[in-house]
């Protein structure tokens, strides 16, 4: 199937010689979820902007669903809904008329029983009458997204959606997100929680310094890139390692009460067993064992620093 | 064509009037009151008549001139300038609306409200001097191609505008020396010839006197010099918008 949004060596810089987007080749497959991550600046918003009509594209070429969006805007535009990072309401609108708003600006005629629904889903119908500057932050976010949702996109960009929003806020939007997944919309969001794209999403691409230096699924990225450890809790402290665990990647830890075994994902699998059995012949034995993978937030670390 | 966007632009921007009433159409009436009280009453009791037309009658279309041009720069401007500053504008740039679509929303608006206030202030004007119409439709396409082609001025100080400093600087200062020097409260035979010659240079002069020979048959300069003056304006504003749209300045840049 064709990717339903194609970007190919799109570059911007800035009126004022900022190169925010240097060469970004990426393809977002229909109905995914794609997390973008990066540091702030990276160049995740600018990136967002183009595909969404907000800023110029500088050279490449961006499709969406077979459409140009310099030349058919007006094709691909009609697709994407939109939630900014910044709070920005017309703060002496009502919920229910800046919502309506955005559904006509996108050509859309009015259609009430559909923005009942929407206000509804994101507990916003109690306060349709309200004007947006009487609202919470939380509920100021929530009116973006219904905003958003308005004129039914098929891809949806969600740019920073949780800065600022409490737990209860964060487990709704992320309900409504798997909802609209189920419907067959594709999702981008540009986060720099890490523990958000971990959570939900398919892929994850990260952005630094205006390149995308890897998009891969979640699943394999954390395989691939996530560093594994063993920990054995010895039952008797260790002065020296012996000779004959010197094949393998350990180190004594806090004073020779525990061993350390660093290895990544898939080589070390068959080196557990192994060492274990060397331990049994040594005579050494442990009292606890646990072994931890590293997150996503170490792989970005790792990434970035080393990239930067 | 998104009429749907346009509609929905448009009515957004009726909307906000309707929020400010007080604002936007109280203040002109009583700033219109005052001059008629104080030039038509207290001064135009001295000045007997002007080319046959009584002090307070001759003012009258120049004072909706001047209404109508700080209404729709200042509408205008507002109009574009407020989203840009709240940030809402994304939410315009993302929609499948094409930038002339965009314009005819929001000039269409401001060139709306400025003619209703405009027609409140001849309204007012008629509780206090007398007013005779000679050529009503030229005065109705005066009245509607001044307030489109200042609404597209005010559109274009909204874009450019960064502030709000910048915003106000062309409404506060430009127009009402321009529309004072422009024959709103005088006829130019009346200054030496020096100044006359200047007053030439100023375009509210063609303004001021296309419209009042549409009331009076009165004229500064020939009334189709005054239409082509327009005609001219509204041209270069639509050219400089075009050339905006273009290059996306200060809006997609």
């Amino acid at each position: 199937m064709a990717p339903i949004v194609s970007i190919d060596r799109l570059t911007k810089t800035y009126g004022n010689g900022f190169e925010a987007l240097k060469g970004i080749d990426l393809d977002i497959e229909e109905g995914e979820i794609l997390a973008l991550l990066g540091p702030n600046g990276a160049g995740k918003t600018t990136l967002i902007s183009i595909i969404c009509g907000l800023v110029n594209p500088g050279s490449g070429k961006v499709m969406v669903a077979g459409h140009d969006v310099v030349k058919d805007f007006r094709a691909t535009r009609a697709l994407i809904g939109l939630v900014p990072q910044e709070l920005t309401t017309d703060m002496f609108e009502t919920v229910w008329n800046t919502v309506s708003f955005s559904r006509g600006v996108h050509g859309k005629k009015p259609d009430p029983a559909l923005i009942e629904s929407i206000l509804k889903d994101l507990s916003l119908w109690e306060k349709k009458d309200n004007t947006l500057r009487e609202l919470s932050g939380g509920m100021k976010r929530r009116v973006l997204i219904a905003k958003a949702l308005a004129h039914e996109p098929k891809i949806l960009f969600l740019d920073e959606p949780t800065a600022g929003v409490d737990v209860n806020l964060r487990r709704e939007m992320w309900q409504v997100v798997e909802r609209l997944r189920e419907n067959g919309v594709t999702i981008i969001l540009t986060t720099h929680y890490i523990e958000e794209a971990e959570e939900i999403a398919d892929r994850v691409g990260v952005i630094n310094g205006g390149r995308l230096l890897l998009v891969e699924e979640k699943r394999a990225l954390m395989q691939k890139l996530g560093r594994k450890q063993l920990r054995l809790e010895l039952s008797e402290p260790l002065t020296a390692l012996p000779d004959s665990l010197a094949l393998y990647n350990l180190t004594l830890a806090d004073d020779g009460t525990a061993l350390v075994h660093e290895y990544q994902g898939e080589e070390g699998q068959g080196s557990i067993a192994s060492l274990l059995a060397t331990l049994a012949a040594e005579d050494i034995h442990f009292r606890d064992l646990s072994t931890r993978q590293s997150s996503l937030e170490d792989i970005f670390v790792a990434l970035v620093g080393e990239k930067a | 064509m998104n009429f749907e966007a346009i509609k929905s632009i448009y009515t957004f921007e009726m909307a906000r009037m309707q929020r400010t009433l007080l604002q936007s159409v109280i203040s002109p009436v009583i700033t219109t009151s005052l001059y008629f009280i104080v030039f038509g009453t207290a001064i135009g009791s001295r000045i007997q008549t002007i080319e046959g037309v009584s002090y307070g009658s001759f003012i009258t279309p120049g004072l909706i001139m001047l209404t109508l041009l700080t209404q729709c720069i200042g509408n205008g401007s507002i109009g574009i300038y407020f989203p840009k500053f709240t940030g809402t504008i994304y939410e315009i740039l993302s929609a499948p609306v094409a930038m002339t679509e965009i314009l005819v929303g929001y000039v269409g608006a401001a060139a709306t409200k400025g003619l209703i206030i405009g027609l409140i202030i001849l309204a007012t004007a008629s509780f206090f001097v007398e007013i005779s119409i000679a050529h009503p439709v030229m005065m109705v396409v005066f009245l509607v191609l001044t307030a489109v082609t200042f609404s597209l001025f005010g559109f274009i100080i909204g874009i450019w505008a960064k502030n709000f400093e910048q915003l106000n600087i062309v409404p506060m200062l430009v127009v009402p020396p321009l529309t004072f020097l422009g024959g709103s409260f005088y006829s130019i035979d009346m200054l030496p010839p020096f100044w006359q010659a200047v007053s030439h240079f100023n375009p509210v002069l063609y303004l001021v006197s296309g419209f009042r020979w549409s009331f009076y048959e009165i004229a500064d300069v020939n009334p189709l010099i005054s239409l082509g003056m327009i005609g001219l304006f509204l041209a270069i504003c639509l050219s400089v918008l075009g050339w905006i749209f273009k290059t996306g300045y200060r809006l997609r840049s």
